[in-house]
């Protein structure tokens, strides 16, 4: 079980049970609809601003339990936070995940309970599930109002 | 052969124990478990002497087909030639003529679509599909009816995932001009009736195509039997490689048809002004084709002859029943796809778990099966998932099999519930 407590570490199937910040956010900011056609996971992730800071976010939507995790601690950590700030977290997340980075590796104790979700780097087939969310964010952040895509 | 299942061989019977010698893939560990290989209605695996005519071929008869004088051109004539000879005995054509050689089951049924598609259909014309086909049996028609103005029409099926034959019959009519239907569905195992359904379909003037990218690997099939007027295959669902597949056609059919794609091989003469086609099945084979994997295919169908498929059908009807009553006991299990005629395959849900993360938990346990939509997004809409699992079995799979699954399904309701 050494290889699966790995990937699906506790915190990744407590966020996955118990989803936080679960449930539309009515008159968002920001509304944007995140799919993985590979999949099929789908979510929508709703932002509220308050000038260039996250004053609210919430998300709804079906995947699994690496995709609902990381939408959950996604939220969880963006909550507060400054779009530049929230930038720069997306870019240290994604080169855990994806292993593809600038340089210097990630400082994953900085990235506190996100840590949990770099198992699933050693899983291409997983990554994507685990973007989704943080391109989501991304999307919201930039105001795009297109469709964000995992493909 | 060393890494052989040890649980399972004490299950397996003889003459299947033989067969699964042949298949070199099957004998491997996957991390850390005997490999349990239930994927094969997305691709199955090859046995020994498929790989050693398609690397004989490779090492030395390779060359370019039809139009050379020198050996070698021959002699890779010769075997892609002789490849569909192989196919043309195999589902029992009327001829070799009827044989084209395509890249699979989705270009047959674009080929059809696109060539007699374009001839047969027009405003006010149907197009009639059911609810169950792979996308690759749906989108070919929404493109022709599109250009066309025909419309698609499409058969319900019911909670045991059937066909609904009463709506079927009900749809049929004289507006039906093409009828495509699944023979084996690959997101629910179901047989469909089709001889039943050609019956009809011919009674109203309609021709009928049946996508048997399913139905090859379980049972032998007969062209004029069935009397289908097009039957789409593909090789590597068939033990054979990818990269090739067949379309059969009755011939009168065919030869009426325009070509599908222009080029090489397909032309009789070109001059600036006008092109003349070639002859029946070259007409539909423009540019060079994927000559070793047709070699390839032809080993298949000459490993296949060898097999006694009533055989197969007890085996697998087996290790099915085995297999649904193994899952039925696990809590929470939803079995989709519940035909009275049913092939090897066995799409489910387990709880709220989702499928990916069962694939990837059953992984673990050496297990290999497919998750996600199965390229039948109707059916899965259907049965209000977004996904299932879905374990799929050929003949060379075992009891042992379906134990490594259950462990690993064992494995994940742990986990996740």
């Amino acid at each position: 079980m050494n290889e699966l407590q790995e990937l699906y570490r506790e915190v990744i199937l407590d966020h996955n049970r118990q989803p936080r910040n679960f449930g539309e956010l009515e008159n968002a900011d920001r509304v944007v609809e995140g799919v993985n056609p590979l999949c099929g996971d789908r979510m929508t992730l709703y932002v509220n601003l308050d000038g260039e800071q996250v004053s609210d976010i919430r998300f709804t939507g079906t995947g699994c339990a690496i995709s609902v995790a990381s939408s959950s601690l996604m939220t969880e950590k963006a909550k507060g936070h400054s779009i530049d700030e929230l930038r720069t977290l997306f870019d240290r997340v994604h080169e855990m995940l994806t292993g593809n980075g600038t340089g210097a590796d990630v400082d994953i104790d900085a990235l506190d309970k996100l840590a949990a979700l770099s198992g699933v780097r050693a899983y291409p087939t997983r990554v994507k599930c685990a973007t989704l969310a943080w391109h989501a964010l991304i999307g919201a952040i930039s105001g795009s109002r297109d469709r964000i895509s995992t493909e | 052969m060393s890494a052989v299942s040890n649980v399972a061989s004490s299950v397996r019977s003889a003459g299947i124990a033989a067969r699964r010698a042949d298949f070199p893939a099957l004998h491997q560990q996957v991390n850390g478990k005997p490999l349990a290989y239930l994927d094969s209605a997305a691709s199955a695996q090859r046995p020994q002497a498929v790989i050693d005519a398609m690397v004989a071929h490779e090492r030395r008869n390779h060359a370019n087909v039809h139009r050379g004088v020198h050996q070698l051109s021959q002699r890779a004539t010769d075997a892609y030639e002789g490849a569909r000879e192989k196919v043309s005995r195999y589902i029992n054509a009327s001829g070799s003529d009827e044989i084209i050689f395509t890249r699979g089951t989705t270009e047959s049924i674009n080929l059809v679509a696109a060539s007699s598609g374009k001839m047969r259909l027009g405003p006010g014309d149907e197009v009639l599909i059911t609810w169950m086909e792979h996308h690759s049996n749906i989108v070919p028609w929404q493109m022709i009816c599109a250009q066309t103005g025909a419309r698609l029409v499409a058969a319900p099926i019911t909670n045991a995932g059937e066909l609904d034959l009463e709506a079927f019959h009900r749809l049929l009519s004289e507006r039906t001009r093409i009828v495509a239907v699944v023979h084996v569905s690959n997101a629910l195992g179901t047989i469909n009736p089709v001889q039943d359904i050609i019956e009809a379909a011919h009674k109203v003037g309609a021709v009928v195509l049946l996508d048997g990218a399913q139905a090859t690997p379980h049972m032998r099939i007969d062209v004029q039997n069935l009397d289908c007027d097009f039957y789409a295959l593909s090789g590597h669902k068939t033990f054979g490689p990818t990269g090739i597949g067949v379309l059969y056609g009755k011939r009168a059919l065919l030869d009426a048809m325009p070509p599908y794609q222009g080029g090489g091989e397909m032309i009789r003469t070109v001059t600036f002004e006008e092109t003349t086609y070639n002859a029946l099945p070259y007409k539909f084979e423009a540019g060079t084709q994927n000559i070793t994997a047709a070699v390839g295919l032809g080993a298949a169908l000459d490993y296949l002859s060898g097999i006694d498929f009533a055989e197969v059908a007890r085996h697998e009807a087996d290790l099915l029943d085995y297999a649904t009553e193994r899952l039925s006991e696990l809590p929470g299990i939803r079995l989709i796809g519940t035909a009275a005629a049913k092939a090897s395959v066995l799409s489910f849900t387990l709880g709220d778990i989702h499928a990916h993360d069962l694939g990837t938990v059953v992984d673990m346990e050496g297990v290999a099966i497919r998750t996600g939509h199965h390229c039948a997004m109707p059916v899965m809409e259907h049965f209000g998932v977004p996904a299932t699992a879905r374990a799929s079995f050929a003949l060379y799979n075992d009891r042992g099999d379906v134990d490594q699954l259950v462990t690993g399904l064992k494995r994940a309701t742990e986990l996740f519930l």
